[in-house]
C-alpha cells in the first residue's frame, strides 16, 4: 500500500506544528511564577514597594532573554524568522538621543508579549494539545478501553456499544487537528512579527539604507569593470595593433621591390589596421576613457571637445576633482549631448559648463541646433536614468528651431 | 644617429625600434620603465629619447616625469613622448623650458613610418613635433588673449607651426603657395608682437606663445 504524498506531508507538517506549539508552552509561562509571587508577597507583607521594584527588575531581565528564546523558537521549529531590533546606537549618548534609543526597541510591546499574552498563548497552546492527545485517545479507544477496570469503563463510555461514537469523534478531532494547529502557529507568528520585530516604518527604513548601499556598490562595481575592460583594451589588444599597423608600415617603407599588386595589399591592411585602432579608441572612449580616471574630468573634457568636429565653447570651473562615479556619469551626458548635437541636431556650435555649486555638480551643454530633441528617445532616458542612478537631476528643453539644451546636477558630497 | 626607448610593451618596443633603425637611428638601449630610461641615458648619451608616457609601476605620467628629468640633467637631449591619449598639461610641462627637440605624438602615429620618423628625426634635430589632436585641444582653450586676433587661416598656420612643420610642410597641408604661408605668419608675428629677431626663433617664440597663453 503507498501513502499519497499529500498525506505525508499534512502529518509531517501537523506533528511540526504540533510541536511548535508544544515548545511554546513553557517560554510562554515564564513570567507566570513572577505575577504569582508578586501577588501573594503582597497579599502577605502590604509592601508593595519591593513587590513592584523586584518584579520589574525580574521582567527586564527576563525579557531579552525569552525574546531570544521565541525568536529560536519561531526560526528553527516553523521557519518563520522574527527580525532582530538592533536600532543604530545614537552617536552621542544624551538624555534624549538615549530615549529615542531605547524606545526604538520598542520594549513595552515586547513586555507586552511576555508579560500579558504569553499566558494567553500558552493556554490556546495546552487547548491545542489537549485536542491532539484526545483525538489520538479517542481513535485507539479500541486498543485500550479493554484494560480499564470494568467500573471505570462502564462509567466513561456506558457499554461498550459508544465505542464507535468515540473512535469516530477521535478521527473527525485528528483530521481537524493539523488545520488547527497550522492556525494557531501562524496566529502566533504574525503576532511575534508585530511584538517582537521591528515596526513597518523600521523595516521600511532598513530595506531603503540596504538597498541605497547595494544601489551604490553595484554602480560602483559597474564603473570599476568598465576600467579594467578599458585598461585591458588599452594594454592588450591596442598595443597588438598598433604593433600590426606598425609592421605593415614598415613593409610599405621598406620594401618598395614588391610587385604592385602585393604593395597594394599589404597598403589595404596598414590602412585596415590603422582604422581597427580608431575604432578601438572610440570604443575605449565609449567605456571609460582613461585620460578621465587619470586626470579628471577638465582634461577628458578637453579632449572630448578637440574631437568634436563643431566648435565648442569649453568652460570648466571645478575646484577639485568629484567621485569617480559622478565625473563618469557627467562625462557620458556631455559626451552624448556633443554627438546628439553633431549628428541629428545641425548645430553650428555648442557650449559646455560644468560647474560646482556648493556639493551639487552642475552640467549644462547648449547647441544652437534644430531642436525637437526626442527627451523619450532612447539616448535621452539612458542618459536620465544613469543621472537618476545618482540621484541627480536631468532636464532636455528643445524646442522645435532650437536651441536645445541639456543640464544635470549630480550631487557630489564627498 | 644614436636613440635610447622606453616603452614597457615588448611587442611595441620591437617595432619601435625597426621604425627608428629604417629612420636610420641606431638603437643604443632600450628600458622598460623610468629607472632603467635614466640609466641608459646617463649611460649612452643618445642623440633622442622616445619615451612612452604610461610605464611601470603607476602606469600614469611615469613618462613625462622621466623625460623632465632629462632635459634637467642632460640639457638639450631630444625627447619624443608617445602617449595613449592627449593631456595637453604633460605638452605644456614639457614645452615650458625649452620647445626645441621636444615630441608628443600619439601611440598610434607610429604607424605611418614615414611620417612618424620625419617627426622624430625633426625632434632629433632640435626641432619641435606636436601631434595634431594636441594641437586642436590647446586651439579650444584659447579665445581670450592675443591669439584671439588670429583669424581662423592664421590659426591653423600656427597649430600646424606648433606641429613643428616647416613652411613648405603647411603650404602642402592647406593647399596654398608658400608664399601665402610666409604671408601668414608675418601677420601672426605681427599680431603676437614678437620681437624681430632671426626667423626660426621667432617661429618657437610663436609656438610659445601659443602654447603658454593659458598657462602664466
Amino acid at each position: 500500500m503507498t501513502i499519497p504524498a499529500g498525506l505525508t506531508r499534512t502529518v509531517l507538517r501537523a506533528q511540526r506544528d504540533t510541536g511548535f506549539l508544544a515548545a511554546g508552552v513553557l517560554p510562554h509561562l515564564a513570567l507566570v511564577p513572577v505575577w504569582a509571587w508578586a501577588a501573594a508577597t503582597t497579599a502577605r507583607t502590604g509592601n508593595r514597594l519591593l513587590t513592584v521594584s523586584v518584579s520589574a527588575a525580574l521582567v527586564l531581565l527576563g525579557t531579552p532573554v525569552l525574546t531570544a528564546v521565541q525568536r529560536a523558537r519561531y526560526r528553527v521549529l516553523i521557519g518563520v524568522d522574527v527580525p532582530r531590533l538592533t536600532p543604530t546606537a545614537p552617536e552621542q549618548w544624551t538624555w534624549a538621543s538615549t530615549a529615542r534609543w531605547l524606545a526604538a526597541t520598542r520594549p513595552w510591546r515586547k513586555i507586552g508579549y511576555h508579560l500579558l499574552l504569553g499566558p494567553l498563548l500558552a493556554l490556546l497552546e495546552l487547548l491545542v494539545l489537549a485536542v491532539a492527545a484526545a483525538s489520538l485517545a479517542g481513535v485507539i479507544a479500541y486498543a485500550w478501553s479493554w484494560a480499564l477496570p470494568t467500573g471505570i469503563r462502564q462509567d466513561w463510555f456506558g457499554h461498550l456499544t459508544q465505542l464507535p461514537a468515540y473512535t469516530a469523534a477521535g478521527l473527525l478531532l485528528l483530521c481537524a487537528l493539523p488545520w488547527t494547529a497550522r492556525a494557531v502557529a501562524r496566529a502566533e507568528a504574525r503576532l511575534a512579527l508585530g511584538l517582537l520585530g521591528p515596526s513597518r516604518a523600521q523595516r521600511l527604513q532598513e530595506r531603503v539604507d540596504q538597498l541605497a548601499v547595494s544601489r551604490t556598490d553595484l554602480i560602483e562595481a559597474v564603473d570599476a569593470e568598465r576600467r579594467r575592460i578599458e585598461r585591458d583594451l588599452h594594454d592588450g589588444t591596442q598595443q597588438r595593433l598598433v604593433s600590426l599597423a606598425v609592421n605593415l608600415g614598415l613593409a610599405i617603407a621598406t620594401r618598395p621591390d614588391l610587385p604592385s599588386d602585393a604593395r597594394e595589399v599589404i597598403a589595404r591592411a596598414h590602412l585596415e589596421a590603422k582604422e581597427a585602432i580608431a575604432e578601438l579608441n572610440d570604443l575605449v572612449r565609449g567605456l571609460h576613457p582613461a585620460v578621465l580616471e587619470d586626470r579628471g574630468l577638465d582634461a577628458a573634457l578637453s579632449g572630448l571637445a578637440a574631437r568634436t568636429p563643431l566648435p565648442v565653447r569649453l568652460r570648466v570651473d571645478l575646484e577639485e576633482r568629484v567621485a569617480p562615479d559622478v565625473e563618469s556619469v557627467a562625462y557620458f551626458v556631455i559626451s552624448e549631448a556633443l554627438t546628439n548635437a553633431t549628428k541629428h541636431a545641425n548645430a553650428m556650435r555648442t557650449e559646455v559648463m560644468v560647474s560646482q555649486v556648493g556639493e551639487v555638480l552642475r552640467v549644462r551643454v547648449t547647441d544652437d541646433g534644430l531642436g525637437g530633441a526626442d527627451a523619450a528617445g532612447t539616448g535621452l532616458t539612458g542618459l536620465a536614468k544613469r543621472v537618476g542612478s545618482l540621484d541627480g537631476a536631468f532636464h532636455v528643453s528643445s524646442p522645435v528651431g532650437g536651441p536645445t539644451t541639456i543640464t544635470a546636477e549630480l550631487p557630489c558630497a564627498r | 644617429m644614436r636613440a635610447v626607448i622606453a616603452e614597457d610593451s615588448v611587442l611595441l618596443r620591437v617595432g619601435l625600434i625597426k621604425v627608428l633603425e629604417m629612420g636610420g637611428f641606431q638603437v643604443a638601449a632600450e628600458a622598460g620603465d623610468a629607472e632603467g630610461l635614466l640609466a641608459a641615458v646617463a649611460e649612452h648619451r643618445p642623440d633622442l629619447a622616445l619615451i612612452d608616457v604610461r610605464m611601470p609601476p603607476g602606469f600614469t605620467d611615469e613618462g613625462v616625469r622621466a623625460a623632465m628629468e632629462i632635459r634637467r640633467r642632460w640639457p638639450g637631449t631630444p625627447v619624443v613622448l608617445l602617449s595613449q591619449y592627449v593631456e595637453e598639461r604633460y605638452a605644456a610641462d614639457l614645452l615650458s623650458a625649452n620647445t626645441s627637440g621636444v615630441g608628443y605624438l600619439l601611440k598610434q602615429r607610429v604607424a605611418d613610418v614615414a611620417d612618424f620618423v620625419a617627426a622624430v628625426r625633426r625632434v632629433a634635430d632640435g626641432g619641435t613635433a606636436l601631434d595634431p589632436q594636441v594641437v586642436a585641444q590647446l586651439l579650444l582653450r584659447r579665445d581670450s588673449d592675443p591669439l584671439a586676433r588670429l583669424t581662423p587661416r592664421e590659426r591653423e598656420v600656427l597649430g600646424l607651426m606648433a606641429e613643428g612643420r616647416s613652411n613648405a610642410g603647411i603650404a602642402q597641408a592647406l593647399v596654398v603657395s608658400e608664399s601665402a604661408v610666409a604671408k601668414h605668419i608675418n601677420n601672426i608675428f605681427a599680431k603676437l608682437d614678437l620681437p624681430v629677431v632671426d626667423a626660426d626663433h621667432r617661429r618657437v617664440l610663436a609656438v610659445l606663445r601659443f602654447l603658454g597663453a593659458s598657462r602664466a
